[in-house]
């Protein structure tokens, strides 16, 4: 064995924590039972890292097999699915008696669960059940929401235990549309789907103007409208936006103009919802139809890159 | 300062010209499409402005007739036609401006009130249109009445002058002043 993969070995075995030792030794399987057997854990460290060297030695480890052991050691909680499931379904059924788990497993490493909520008494109703996609190399789930208030918290409770995290939390961010929370929350949403020339000048990629051919009809703000473009290209990309259907601002905030509103000393409530079938691709709209001017607020324009849609304002 | 002025330049030969100033550029399109569809003796030119004052050191012809296209559905709309208004010469409005409002057919997507329109014409004294410029049938007939205008105001119609139309059409439509 190469010094220098000796050396590796070493310094790598030295950085894996005596509790983890034997766990990680055995999933590298390179070393076999018996030679495990040999080993003296209760020793010094630098004694039994010699001699865990010294059976690398004996079996003519290579890089690789150094290399595979570096990685393990970096995994060292490697996500078992089997563990995920039936952790979550013990929580649950822990709590409620009665409570019907189902899972899927999907490509991806995604994990389909189907909750049906009963109570200590009563059966689960199987025509209002919570679903719950989690995607396990992530920190991330998504759920469907449809059951009483009071079983939320320990459907948190059951993800977070089952997957090994300290905290779980629960993000502004609502929509109907799976593939779009995903876009969102993955950051996949800025790719470019339509292939397009990009020599085509602005006008012809433009939304929703129609570049007139008649020359008794002239234009005059060419340019303001090459701005807006401009600024709604810059705002929003060339690429399709995720579909979501609202966007929901709480304010308390004190009222801003002379009015006699602006004399109240407590800040005034108010809730303003937009809503649309496709939320960012009108607001993308608005600038370029005339509706609204460009730039548009900050607050709507932040939304995918905030991974919120459900937002509280304050004064500061 | 640009104000547009209506007579700091010399006419074209058999030549109207028409500004549109609208916030909303699908609309005033629509408009100058269906009014070049007009058969007309004068040659038609048609402006389409975002809003006012115009870009500086471009050579145009003189307007004869300004449109505000006011959609009754946005208050940017409404804003923008104010604004604008400020960047024209008074006499422009002794029967060479006219305000178009759209948007009152769907009344439940009506944020600007019917009032507020009529008071902003009457302030500037000048006619009111009503017409629903997205319904073909509407703006076919709304194009055709503003080509007429349009020829009075550029001095195409013997015997007919722009001040003449404008007190015309003021005794029929506009409303008193008691009603307001």
């Amino acid at each position: 064995m190469d010094e220098t993969v000796a050396e590796f070995i070493k310094r790598t075995i030295l950085k894996i924590p005596m509790s983890q030792m034997t766990t990680i030794l055995k999933a590298w399987e390179f070393l076999s039972e018996n030679q495990l057997q040999t080993v003296n854990f209760r020793q010094r460290k630098e004694s039994v890292v010699q001699h865990l060297v010294e059976l690398c030695e004996e079996k003519h480890a290579s890089l690789n097999d150094a290399a595979l052991l570096d990685i393990i050691c970096e995994d060292v909680d490697p996500f078992d699915m089997k563990q995920f499931k039936s952790s979550f379904k013990k929580v649950l059924q822990r709590a409620l008696k009665n409570v019907t788990v189902s899972f899927r497993d999907t490509e991806e490493n995604a994990v389909w669960i189907r909750i049906a909520w009963g109570t200590q008494y009563t059966k689960p109703n199987q025509y209002k059940p919570t679903y719950v996609v989690y995607y396990s190399q992530t920190p991330y789930a998504f759920t469907s929401l449809s059951t009483l208030k009071s079983n939320i918290p320990l459907l948190g409770q059951a993800l977070k235990i089952a997957s090994k995290h300290q905290e779980i939390v629960k993000m502004d961010l609502r929509s109907r549309y799976l593939d779009s929370l995903k876009a969102i929350v993955f950051k996949q949403y800025n790719q470019n789907f339509e292939t397009h020339n990009p020599t085509t000048p602005l006008q012809e990629r433009s939304v929703g103007l129609h570049v007139n051919m008649d020359s008794r009809i002239i234009h005059e703000n060419a340019m303001e409208k090459e701005r807006v473009q401009r600024i709604t290209q810059e705002t929003f990309g060339d690429y399709p936006q995720p579909q979501i259907e609202f966007a929901q601002y709480k304010l308390e905030t004190k009222f801003k103009n002379g009015s006699i509103l602006a004399e109240r000393e407590e800040p005034l409530r108010c809730l303003i919802k937009f809503s649309s079938p496709h939320l960012l691709e009108a607001l993308k709209s608005l600038a370029p139809a005339g509706i609204a001017d460009a730039p548009l607020s900050p607050l709507l324009t932040c939304i995918p890159n905030k991974k919120m849609n459900y937002f509280k304002i304050r004064d500061k | 300062m640009s104000v547009l002025r209506p007579l700091d330049k010399l006419p074209g030969l058999n030549t109207a010209t028409i500004l549109l100033v609208g916030a909303e550029d699908a609309l005033l399109q629509l408009l100058a499409d269906s009014m070049l569809k007009e058969d007309c003796v004068s040659q038609l030119k048609v402006h389409l402005a975002r809003s006012l004052p115009l870009p500086a050191n471009v050579n145009r012809p003189r307007i004869d007739l300004i449109v505000f296209v006011v959609n009754l559905h946005s208050k940017y709309s409404l804003q923008n036609t104010e604004e604008s208004l400020r960047h024209v010469d008074s006499s422009f409005f002794l029967g060479k401006v006219c305000f178009l409002a759209t948007g009152a057919g769907q009344e439940n997507h009506c944020i600007i009130h019917r009032h507020t329109v009529v008071k902003l014409a009457h302030t500037y004294q000048s006619p009111l249109l009503f017409c629903d410029l997205e319904v073909e049938g509407f703006r076919a007939t709304m194009a055709q009445r503003l080509v007429r205008m349009l020829q009075i105001c550029a001095g195409h119609m013997p015997g007919v002058s722009a001040l003449n139309l404008l007190s015309l059409l003021r005794s029929s439509e506009s409303p008193s002043l008691e009603d307001l």
